[in-house]
């Protein structure tokens, strides 16, 4: 078990790291993954617009999109279908990769990303500002800001109906074990992405998208197992004829030290809208503050030289 | 085929996708590419309504290449049967079957009789010849034989009016080269498929054939489902684990609500519902509806002791159990029938319980014009769907069709608890009853439709109490006494299913139908029924989770009858009762214990040997031989060709749908001779073979969305996910027409016009068709008028052109034009659509 960054500051809290195995080649793209994502975590709706873009209605990850069904209709051979078909249509469920080496923890300036006990990437709503660093640190587009629900500009644009998002910051829900607890969630500001059921885990639960899926293709579980169930599928699959399968984020030596949430994809990353080899953007933060340090160190010389000179 | 799984059951179809991991062949054929088709390992595109040809092209494969299993086949079913010398078959009447009344177009069946007895159907309707949808007995066909076997048989299958010559004769023209040509698939692709099939059944296998409602809802529909039935008793597949014809309902609980009679000519399990004159009272009924072969034998006991049930105490053999009481059918009241008599006046009070017809039935136009006329509506469900708010909100209203001020419809809208706000059962497509319980109150005036129906009866009853109008009789004799509890006095559900399924002379739960009884001892609201209570049990509550018992896992809910997860099971063993193989056994003969055993509960007389044969003058289920497994047919047999039962035809024959761009390259009769269909004004056809509307044109549903949409329209987590109305073209349409990928398209039936935003796909591809291309417009059909996401309906495009068996729509196969943009506004759009030819009534 390779834990998380950080993990081993919870010395015997720690647990093993939890996280997701998707395998894309049995989702059938039902979406009840986004569904139960959204009803448990009180995620608001994200717009009623129509895309044409196949049957992905939902278009990227983003604040109020924590999973997301993408639909690829492709020209290509079906290695499923024994290549006869040159016609196949590859649906698969994204969502936050947890990586071992986040970005956007890293750049969070208030400390509202942390590391959980399991490993995962959670941002407390408390105590997150919005101030948006966390989008441009992760090399995956998870994260969005959810816009203050301002009556000019409500967060579900596009939507037809009178009902505003700002119900959701009174909704009330169960915790699973009977207690009632209330969430202020949406229209807060801030920013937003997958707890991996943060909730759920500390109560032992698996996650909502894993718990509704009906196929199994999201597995949730101890990362060390997924990853070793995943090499098994992945090599079945390629020996059944279907060559392109590869697992990604599951190499703990890629530009994010692997990943909790890892997939088994049937062609090149970039086919999902997926960065092919996806690389902390702080990876270089020790070489680079060690350059600003001698950067700042020669300004702090100059600017005293210069005030030095002012006196004279 | 006919089923889109993976979408509409995607729940269900977690076990297909575990089956293909662990090595299962998953075949899908369909016209569209769909994501069953995603998931599935060969796709096989056939154009809309051509399902016969491609299934009966399997069956002259299986004939033609000796691929039957020839001991089930000569054992099991009617194979070896001789019919009677004056059945004429399609290919001697040029599509026609021997019998057919050309003005009444129903058939006199009496010429598909075994030959040398009378057949008759058993708990439905007699070969009357008479009215199409009056009595059925749904499901429940079964022959009636004076004594014993039937009396003309061949065993060497050689005689030349055996079922199995006959079939034979019937499916030879149905050679792959055929198939292509009507199916527009290709050749390989349907030899690939038959093949599969073959490769996999026998001894050691056996295949499953799914089918949904794109088998039923065609002119043809039942007889779609026969081609199946005959594909798999040639192969051996029925009754056996792994095997079977798996028909997924359309939503939760609708196998429930059959098995309950929410169909009109019916009554709780399958028994038909008295007919005004030929049911003059309880013998009368009982000798015309009972066998005296199989188990519709005891149609006494299950009839007498549901009137048990109905009127408790007041139901004596002096007063015919109350026989009386129970309304009479006396002519068709099916679904579009009645939408007809509200138009003409006939019925002027309507209840809606759960259903949305003026979005999801078919002709959805006439369906609002229909309950526009009505004097009272009374809806129940959770939104105000729109087959409640059209008087305000109907695209009748824009065209001027209807108007506001004059319609007199007194709409009563009723909120629906949810199921999670209510305890119950459901029951699922392998008949398995799953028990839900209550997890909070409803609030508001949300309640229960067991609530809605004990306190309407119980408020009737108060108002009628002092009435001495025999009329008033039957409502003030039933047996309506039900514990209720909580703040709304909801009465027990559970009190409900203990009813169901009966009680015994001593007062406690009956175990078995068996235990029935005719003289009035015992009351049982639904045969099938019995058991579900046993031992004062309700089993449907049992959850006993899959890894804590074996692998047929008894102990999860509760399957009628008697807990049986096979039907037909005898027939996983061979005639002297041995499995046919280890691999696939499931019940069988234990020669030590002298009983049938194995992991299923049999589908047999327990102590019934293999070798028995019925004594003359044996009844009912004594009667059936012991390697005869198909135990609720009057000779115990799988019919691989129906004597009985079916309007229009023993056999199945490839007929073209009522509305379609081709002629029917089998014979010169074109469509289902017997197909329902209303010559009226409100209901025009589109001529068939017609220039004007030259694309194939069907509607189906998307895993986002719920039937009518007014579960899911209404929800913005659903609604965000398929939020607009949609038609799925492919690009060499789209350049035909000019139909432009975001755009709008607009489609056009004679019943109306309609627009779609336009989502241009590969997945749709044309097919050649006798030579000539043929395009396909898919039509989702969830959108109204109301909700968070609104759009026109694709029903509104389909007419009412009916299977003559069960009365189900024709909206899997129909034609249409579509043209690029929006639909026109207000009076322009009426115009527009009496701008395309049209037909009314009857055309053969």
């Amino acid at each position: 078990m390779k834990p998380g960054d950080g993990v081993e500051t919870y010395e015997a809290e720690a647990q093993p790291r939890l996280g997701f195995f998707t395998d894309t080649s049995v989702c059938i793209g039902c979406k009840a993954c986004e569904v139960a994502c959204k009803e448990w975590n009180l995620v608001p709706e994200d717009g009623l617009a129509w895309t044409g873009h196949s049957y992905d209605n939902t278009g990227e990850l983003n604040a109020n999109t924590w999973r997301h069904v993408a639909f690829i209709e492709q020209q290509a051979p079906d290695p499923i279908k024994q290549g006869k078909q040159d016609f196949r249509w590859l649906m698969e469920s994204d969502v936050c990769k947890h990586c071992t080496h986040a970005g956007c923890l890293d750049v969070c300036p208030t400390g509202a990303i942390f590391r959980t006990e399991f490993g995962t990437v959670v941002i407390q709503d408390d105590v997150c500002n919005g101030c948006g660093y966390c989008v441009t640190a992760c090399p995956f587009g998870v994260i969005g800001k959810r816009e203050r629900a301002a009556a000019s500009s409500p967060a579900g644009a596009g939507r037809t109906s009178g009902q505003s998002p700002d119900v959701l910051q009174t909704a009330v829900a169960s915790d699973g074990l009977g207690a009632i607890t209330k969430r202020e969630l949406g229209g807060d500001g801030g920013m937003h992405k997958c707890t991996l059921c943060y909730d759920r885990l500390q109560n032992g639960m698996e996650p909502a998208c894993a718990k509704a899926c009906p196929t199994d293709s999201i597995q949730f579980g101890p990362l060390d197992e997924l990853v070793e169930r995943a090499r098994e599928r992945c090599g079945d699959l390629v020996e059944a004829g279907v060559s392109e399968a590869r697992l990604y984020l599951a190499d703990e030596n890629d530009g994010i030290g692997g990943a909790g949430a890892f997939f088994l994809l049937l062609d090149e990353p970039e086919v999902y809208g997926l960065p092919p080899q996806p690389i902390v953007p702080t990876k270089n933060l020790g070489t680079i503050w060690g350059a600003a340090a001698v950067a700042a160190g020669a300004l702090a010389v100059g600017v005293a030289a210069a005030f030095l000179r002012g006196e004279e | 085929m006919g089923s889109n799984m993976a979408e509409n059951h995607p729940v269900g179809f977690q076990w297909v996708m575990e089956a293909r991991l662990k090595g299962a062949r998953v075949i899908h054929v369909d016209p569209r590419f769909t994501r069953t088709s995603a998931a599935a390992n060969l796709f096989v595109s056939i154009r809309a309504g051509t399902d016969i040809a491609f299934l009966g092209g399997v069956v002259n494969y299986i004939l033609e290449n000796e691929r039957w299993f020839d001991e089930y086949v000569k054992h099991y079913t009617n194979a070896p049967v001789i019919i009677d010398e004056r059945f004429k078959d399609t290919e001697d009447l040029d599509g026609f079957f021997s019998g057919f009344d050309p003005e009444a177009r129903v058939y006199d069946t009496s010429t598909w009789h075994y030959s040398g007895l009378p057949v008759q159907e058993t708990a439905g309707e007699r070969s009357k010849g008479g009215t199409k949808g009056e009595q059925s007995g749904h499901g429940a066909q079964a022959g009636q034989f004076v004594h014993g076997e039937p009396p003309e048989e061949d065993p060497t299958l050689q005689h030349p009016r055996c079922v199995f010559q006959l079939l034979r004769k019937h499916f030879r023209r149905y050679t792959p080269e055929l198939v292509s040509r009507v199916c527009g698939c290709t050749k390989e692709q349907f030899l690939e498929v038959a093949e599969a099939l073959c490769e996999n059944s026998g001894r050691e296998r056996t295949s499953a054939i799914v089918y949904s409602v794109g088998w039923t809802q065609h002119t043809v529909g039942v007889q779609y489902i026969r081609t199946a039935a005959i594909v798999q008793l040639l192969l051996g597949n029925i009754g056996r684990p792994g095997g079977g014809i798996v028909a997924l309902r359309g939503h939760a609980s609708i196998q429930g609500s059959t098995d309950m009679a929410t169909l009109y000519n019916i009554l709780p399990g399958y028994m038909p519902m008295p007919h005004a004159k030929q049911d003059t009272d309880l013998a009368t009924y009982i000798d015309n509806h009972s066998s005296t072969i199989g188990w519709w034998g005891h149609l006494d006991a299950f009839f007498t002791s549901q009137l048990k049930a109905f009127w408790g105490e007041h139901a004596t053999k002096e007063n015919d159990f109350c026989f009386d009481y129970l309304p009479r059918i006396n002519a068709d009241h099916s679904t579009y029938q009645t939408a007809f008599d509200m138009l003409d006046g006939k019925v002027t009070g309507f209840f809606l319980l759960g259903e949305n017809p003026g979005v999801g039935s078919s002709h959805a136009k006439l369906q609002r014009l229909a309950l526009a006329s009505l004097d009272w509506l009374v809806v129940r469900d959770l939104y105000e769907i729109e087959s409640a708010s059209f008087w305000k909100d109907a695209p009748e209203l824009e065209t001027g069709e209807l108007e506001t001020e004059k319609i007199g419809t007194e709409v009563f809208l009723m909120p629906a608890a949810a199921h999670v706000e209510k305890d119950g059962a459901f029951t699922n497509t392998q008949r398995l009853l799953q028990w839900h319980f209550k997890a909070l109150e409803p609030e508001g005036d949300r309640r229960s439709e067991l609530w809605f129906m004990y306190h309407l009866g119980r408020k009737l009853r108060e108002k009628l109490a002092d009435s001495d109008d025999p009329r008033d009789k039957p409502l003030l004799e039933l047996a309506w006494q039900y514990a209720t509890s909580g703040p709304y006095e909801d009465p027990s559900a559970d009190q409900v299913l203990r009813e169901i399924n009966g009680v015994g002379p001593d007062g406690s739960a009956l175990g078995t139908y068996a235990d029935l009884k005719s003289d009035g001892s015992t009351a049982s609201g639904c045969w099938l029924y019995v058991g579900s209570y046993a031992d004062e049990e309700n089993k449907p509550a049992r959850k006993v989770p899959g890894q804590e018992q074996d692998w047929i896992a008894k102990k999860w809910g509760w399957a009628w009858p008697l807990n049986r997860r096979i039907l037909y099971n005898r027939a996983s063993a061979d005639p002297e009762g041995k499995p046919w193989s280890e691999r696939k056994k499931l019940v069988w003969w234990d020669t030590a214990q002298k009983k049938w055993v194995g992991a299923d509960n049999p589908d047999f007389q327990e102590e019934k040997p293999p070798t028995y044969v019925p004594p003359n003058g044996a009844r009912a289920e004594n009667a059936i031989a012991g390697d005869h497994p198909f135990i609720l047919q009057s000779d115990g047999r799988g019919w691989l060709f129906a004597a009985a039962g079916l309007m229009d035809g023993p056999m199945p024959t490839h007929y073209e749908p009522h509305e379609s761009p081709f002629s029917n390259p089998l014979y010169s009769q074109r469509s289902n001779p017997t197909r329902q269909l209303f010559a009226r004004r409100e209901n025009p056809y589109n001529p068939a073979e017609s220039d004007a509307y030259p694309y194939v044109v069907w509607t189906y549903r998307l895993t986002e969305h719920h039937t009518a949409g007014g579960m899911t329209r209404t929800l913005p987590y659903l609604a965000e996910l398929q939020p607009e109305f949609f038609c799925e073209v492919s690009p060499e349409l789209a350049d035909e027409r000019e139909l432009e990928h975001g755009g709008w398209a607009t489609i056009v039936t004679a019943r109306t016009a309609i627009e779609a935003r336009v989502l241009v796909t590969e997945r749709m591809k044309p097919l050649v068709v006798d030579g000539r291309k043929v395009h396909h417009v898919g039509v989702p059909y969830h959108w109204g008028t109301r909700g968070l996401t609104t759009g026109d309906s694709g029903n509104d495009l389909f007419p009412v052109a009916l299977d003559p068996n069960v009365h189900i729509q024709e909206v899997k196969a129909a034609t249409c034009d579509i043209r690029p943009g929006r639909r026109p506004r207000g009076k322009a759009l009426t115009e527009l659509v009496a701008s395309y030819p049209r037909t009314v009534g009857d055309e053969a």
